[in-house]
C-alpha cells in the first residue's frame, strides 16, 4: 500500500494527436473500450457463426440464402459441407472463448476499472498495456484471416487435439496453413494477455492509494488481480505449446505426432512425438481458462449486487479466499477433460477428486451471495438482473460438474451435447451475464450516459428465458448419448433427436436477435442517452467518487485516500445509507474492513 | 417485476427438471456387465445434482421476491447464522457428498479401467483411420500377424499392413468391417489408430475409449444382450467424423462361430 504520489512510474504527459488519444493510446480506459469494442465485433461474428451451425444442424440440408459468398467451396449453392461446419464450429470456440469471454470482463473492464478503483492515475507499464492490446488486436486479425484461405480456416475445433493439428493439410481442409494461422494467433493472444496480466497484477500490489489495504480492494478488484495470476501462468504454457506446434508444421520437428501415421496410404514424415502431450499442455491453460472466464465475472456480479443490495455480502473474505480456491484447484484438475484419453485411468482418479473438491468454494460463493440477499433493500434494474441471472446459471451449469467430475459417468457424456451444455451455461452464458451486469452498470460511468432500462429489461428477459431454452436440451442430448461435433446426425440412433435440435435452433435464432436489442442499446445510448450523474446507483467504491466520464489522470490531479472498506452500504451517512470509500465521514458499522 | 422474475426462475427450474424425472431422453438400455454400476453412479448423481439445482434455484428465488424493492420501512438484517453457517454447510452437506460419490465412484470405473481382462477373454484389434474402423481376429492360430505401417494401403486392401507372404500369424488373421461378438463373452479389444485421434464409444455397452496415435490401447467388456448396437467416433478426427461409424453385432456363441467361418472364407 502506497501512497500515489510517491509512485511516479505510471504518469505519461495527456496525448495531444487523434492517433495517440483513441488508437495508439497509452489510457488504460481507451485501452479498456478498446478491448470492449474488440469483444463486441467477437461477440456478434461467434454468435452469427453459432446460428449458422444451428441451422445447418436443424436443417441439414437446407440452403442458407448468401453463404455461398462467404464460401463458394465451403457451401456451394449456400448448403453447408460438413467440413465448412467444423471449420465455423472451431472459428466460433475459439472467438468465444478467446477474444469474448477473456477479453470483455478481464480485459475490458478489468482495464477500465482497476486502475481507478486502486485510486491509480493509470498502470505502470502504459506502453506494455497499449502493445498488449495491440497484440491482441492483430491476433484477431491472424485468426479472421485465415477465413480467406483457400481451403478455409482449420476444422479441428477450438482444442486443436493432435496430430490432427500437426500433420498439414493431408489431414483435411484448413489443416494446413489454416492451423498455423490459428496457432500464430492464439500465440499472440497470450503474449498480449500475459503482458495485461503482468500489468494488472503490479497495478493491484504497488499502485494502491493511501488506505486502501488488500483486503478494502473492492471484489471486482480482487477479483481482476485473481483472474491476472492464472493469466500469468496460463497463458504463459500455451504460448511455447503453439509454438511447438507450428514448429511441426514448418520445421519439420515432431513434437505432437507419433511414429508411422499413415494417411492416404502415405506414411508421414514425423517421428517420436507424443499426442497426449499436447493434451496435457492444452488443458493446463484450458481448464485455469474456464475460471479466467468466470472469475471477473464473479467479482463483476458481486460488485454490482452489492451496490444494488444495500448492504454488506455476509463475508466479504470468505468470498475473496473462494475466488482464490478456484483459481488454485483449477490447476488441479485439468486432467478431467482427458478422462478417456488413453492416460494412465489411475491419473483419472487423481483428477478426479480435486474436480469434486473445487464443488465447494464453488457452492460457498453461490451460498454467499445469495443469503446475502436475505435481509436487503434489493434494487431491480437491467445490472441487478444479469447479476442475479448469472448466479442462476452459474448453478445450472455448475451442478453439471458433479457429473463430469466423475471418471465412470464420464465414460458415457464425455464429447456429448451434455459437455456442450455445462460449457456454455457455466462459463459462457454466466460470463456473459456478468459482462452485460458490468455494461448496465458501468456505461453511465464510462461514457456519462446512462442505458435505456426499459431495453435493458427486454435484453435480460429474452436473455435468460432464450439461454435456458437453448442450454438446457442440450443437457438432455447429452444424456441420450448424443455426440458433439457432428457436422449431421446420419446415425439412426440420433435421428429422433432432431426435433430437440430443431427447438434449440429456433431458441439460438431468437435469443441471439434479443442481443441486437443490446446493440441498438448500446449505439443509441452512447449518443442520445439520458446524461448520467457522478455517481448514479449511489455506490461507494472509488470509480463513483470521481467524475463521470473520469478525466485523462482519473482524479483530475487529486490523490484519493481511502477511509473505509468498499462496500459500506446499509449505513447511515451525510449523502444517505452508504459511504463512499474516499469520504473522511465516520459512521457506525457493524464491519469494516482495516 | 422481481416477484415476476421469481416465478420465473421457478418455472424454469420445474420445466428443467420434468423431463429427467420422466425420462424422456435417457441413455439406451445397458447391454454390458459392468454398466449397471455406471447407471446407479449416474442416478445417485442426478438425484444430488437435482437437490442442489432445486435447492439454489428456489432459495434464489424466494429471496429475490421478498427482499426486492422493499418499503421505506425495512430494515436491513442478516441471515442468522453468518458466512460461519454457510461455509460449514457447504463443506459438510455438499462437499462430503459430493466426495463420496466420487469415492463409490471408483468401482465402476476400476470395473472398467483398472482390473486387466480375463486370460480367455476374446481379442480383437481394432484400427481406426479416417473415417472408418476395421477389425481383425486372430484365426484358428489365435495369434495375431504383426503390422508393417509401410505396407497399408487401402487399394490393396491390406488394411492392418499384414505380411502374410513372410509372416505365417497372419496368414488366418480374419478381418471385418464390422465388429461381431459373442453373447457373455469377455471381449478385450486392443485399439489401434492408424492416423489421427478417434474414439470407441457404443453407448449400450457403456463404453468410451479414445485411439491414441503412437500408443496401443487396451479395453474390455462383456456384452449381455443379443442385437446390432452401433459403434461412433467421439474423437473429432476431420471432414468425415460425423460419419465414422460401424455396427456392433452382438450374437449368440453359434452364430458367432459361423460368421467368423464367414468371414475367414472371403
Amino acid at each position: 500500500m502506497h501512497d500515489m504520489s510517491v509512485h511516479a512510474g505510471q504518469h505519461h504527459a495527456p496525448p495531444t494527436s487523434f492517433i495517440r488519444k483513441h488508437v495508439f493510446s497509452l489510457d488504460h480506459k481507451v485501452i479498456g473500450k478498446q478491448y470492449y469494442a474488440l469483444a463486441l465485433v467477437a461477440a456478434f461474428i461467434g454468435m452469427f457463426l453459432s446460428w449458422l451451425m444451428r441451422i445447418h444442424l436443424a436443417w441439414n440440408n437446407a440452403a442458407i440464402p448468401g453463404l455461398q459468398l462467404l464460401s463458394k467451396t465451403g457451401a456451394p449453392g449456400g448448403v453447408m459441407t460438413p467440413e465448412y461446419y467444423l471449420q465455423l464450429m472451431t472459428m466460433h470456440g475459439t472467438i468465444m472463448v478467446f477474444f469474448v469471454l477473456t477479453t470483455a470482463p478481464f480485459a475490458a473492464f478489468g482495464n477500465y476499472f482497476l486502475p481507478i478503483q486502486v485510486g491509480a492515475e493509470d498502470m505502470p507499464f502504459p506502453r506494455f498495456n497499449m502493445m498488449s492490446f495491440w497484440v491482441t488486436f492483430t491476433a484477431f486479425l491472424v485468426l479472421m484471416s485465415s477465413f480467406f484461405l483457400g481451403d478455409g480456416p482449420t476444422l479441428g475445433g477450438w482444442t486443436q487435439y493432435a496430430p490432427l493439428n500437426a500433420v498439414g493439410s493431408v489431414a483435411g481442409p484448413g489443416q494446413g496453413l489454416g492451423v498455423v494461422l490459428w496457432m500464430a494467433s492464439i500465440a499472440l493472444f497470450c503474449v498480449g494477455q500475459l503482458l495485461g496480466s503482468l500489468n494488472f497484477i503490479t497495478t493491484t500490489l504497488d499502485l494502491r492509494v493511501k488506505g486502501l489495504s488488500l483486503m478494502r480492494l473492492p471484489l471486482s478488484a480482487w477479483a481482476w488481480f485473481i483472474t491476472s495470476c492464472m493469466g500469468l501462468t496460463a497463458f504463459a504454457v500455451l504460448m511455447p505449446a503453439c509454438i511447438l506446434a507450428i514448429l511441426d508444421h514448418v520445421a519439420g520437428t515432431s513434437f505432437f505426432v507419433a511414429s508411422n501415421l499413415v494417411i492416404n496410404d502415405q506414411i508421414q514424415p514425423h517421428s517420436g512425438g507424443s499426442t497426449l502431450l499436447w493434451q496435457h499442455l492444452f488443458w493446463f491453460f484450458g481448464h485455469p481458462e474456464v475460471y479466467i472466464a468466470i472469475v471477473p465475472g464473479m467479482g463483476i456480479v458481486s460488485h454490482v449486487l452489492l451496490a444494488n443490495m444495500r448492504k454488506q455480502m455476509l463475508s466479504q473474505r470468505t468470498l475473496i479466499y473462494s475466488m482464490g480456491a478456484l483459481a488454485l484447484l483449477s490447476y488441479m484438475v485439468y486432467g478431467h477433460h482427458m478422462f478417456v484419453s488413453g492416460m494412465n485411468p489411475y491419473s483419472s482418479l487423481a483428477f478426479s477428486f480435486p474436480t469434486l473438491v473445487i464443488t465447494i468454494p464453488s457452492t460457498i460463493v453461490v451460498l454467499i451471495w445469495t443469503f446475502s440477499l436475505y435481509g436487503s433493500r434489493l434494487r431491480i434494474n437491467s445490472a441487478s438482473l444479469f447479476a442475479l441471472g448469472f448466479i442462476s446459471m452459474f448453478v445450472s451449469g455448475g451442478v453439471s460438474g458433479f457429473f463430469l467430475a466423475q471418471p465412470s459417468i464420464d465414460i458415457m457424456l464425455h464429447a456429448t451435447y451434455f459437455v456442450v451444455g455445462h460449457f456454455h451455461l457455466v462459463m459462457g452464458v454466466a460470463a456473459m451475464f456478468g459482462i452485460f451486469a458490468g455494461t448496465y452498470f458501468w456505461f453511465p460511468k464510462m461514457t456519462g450516459r446512462m442505458m435505456n432500462e426499459t431495453l435493458g429489461k427486454a435484453h435480460f428477459w429474452l436473455s435468460f428465458v432464450g439461454a435456458y431454452c437453448i442450454f438446457m436440451p442440450f443437457h438432455y442430448l447429452g444424456m441420450a448419448g448424443n455426440v458433439r461435433r457432428y457436422a449431421s446426425f446420419v446415425d439412426d440412433y440420433l435421428q429422433p433427436l432432431i426435433p430437440v435440435h430443431r427447438f434449440i435452433t429456433v431458441a439460438a435464432l431468437c435469443t441471439g436477435a434479443a442481443q441486437l436489442i443490446f446493440l441498438y442499446n448500446l449505439i443509441h445510448s452512447r449518443f442520445r442517452g439520458e446524461a448520467a450523474a457522478d455517481n448514479p446507483w449511489e455506490a461507494t467504491s472509488l470509480e463513483w467518487s470521481t467524475a463521470t466520464p473520469p478525466p485523462f489522470d482519473n482524479f483530475g490531479g487529486k490523490h484519493p485516500v481511502v477511509y473505509h472498506d468498499p462496500y459500506q452500504y446499509g449505513v447511515q451517512s451525510s449523502v444517505g445509507d452508504y459511504v463512499m470509500q474516499a469520504s473522511p465521514e465516520q459512521v457506525k458499522s457493524d464491519n469494516e474492513e482495516k | 417485476m422481481a416477484k415476476f422474475f421469481a416465478v420465473t426462475i421457478i418455472v424454469i427450474a420445474i420445466l428443467s427438471a420434468i423431463p429427467i424425472l420422466r425420462h424422456t431422453w435417457v441413455a439406451p438400455e445397458d447391454i454390458s456387465t459392468h454398466g449397471a454400476l455406471i447407471d446407479e453412479q449416474m442416478s445417485e448423481t442426478m438425484a444430488e445434482a437435482g437437490i442442489s439445482f432445486l435447492a439454489a434455484q428456489f432459495v434464489l428465488a424466494i429471496f429475490i421476491w421478498k427482499f426486492s424493492n422493499p418499503g421505506p420501512d425495512a430494515k436491513l438484517k442478516n441471515f442468522p447464522g453468518g458466512a460461519k453457517g454457510l461455509v460449514i454447510a457447504a463443506i459438510l452437506v455438499v462437499g462430503v457428498e459430493v466426495m463420496a460419490l466420487g469415492i463409490f465412484g471408483v468401482k465402476a470405473w476400476a470395473n472398467v479401467y483398472l482390473t486387466p481382462p480375463s486370460a480367455d477373454a476374446l481379442p480383437i484389434q481394432v484400427q481406426a483411420g479416417q473415417f472408418a474402423y476395421y477389425f481383425r481376429y486372430a484365426g484358428a492360430d489365435g495369434k495375431f500377424g504383426a503390422t508393417h505401417p509401410e505396407m497399408i494401403n487401402e487399394g490393396t486392401q491390406n488394411i492392418f499392413g499384414l505380411d502374410p507372404e513372410h509372416d505365417v500369424d497372419a496368414r488366418d488373421d480374419i478381418i471385418a468391417a464390422e465388429m461381431a461378438i459373442p453373447v457373455n463373452k469377455e471381449v478385450h479389444l486392443l485399439m489401434h489408430t492408424k492416423d489421427v485421434g478417434h474414439s470407441f464409444y457404443v453407448r449400450e455397452l457403456r463404453v468410451q475409449q479414445d485411439f491414441v496415435p503412437g500408443l496401443d490401447v487396451s479395453l474390455h467388456f462383456t456384452a449381455t444382450k443379443v442385437g446390432k448396437y452401433e459403434i461412433v467416433c467421439t474423437q473429432l478426427c476431420g471432414l468425415g467424423h460425423y460419419n465414422m461409424k460401424a455396427y456392433l453385432e452382438v450374437m449368440s456363441q453359434p452364430d458367432f462361430d459361423n460368421w467368423l467361418k464367414q468371414q475367414a472364407g472371403q
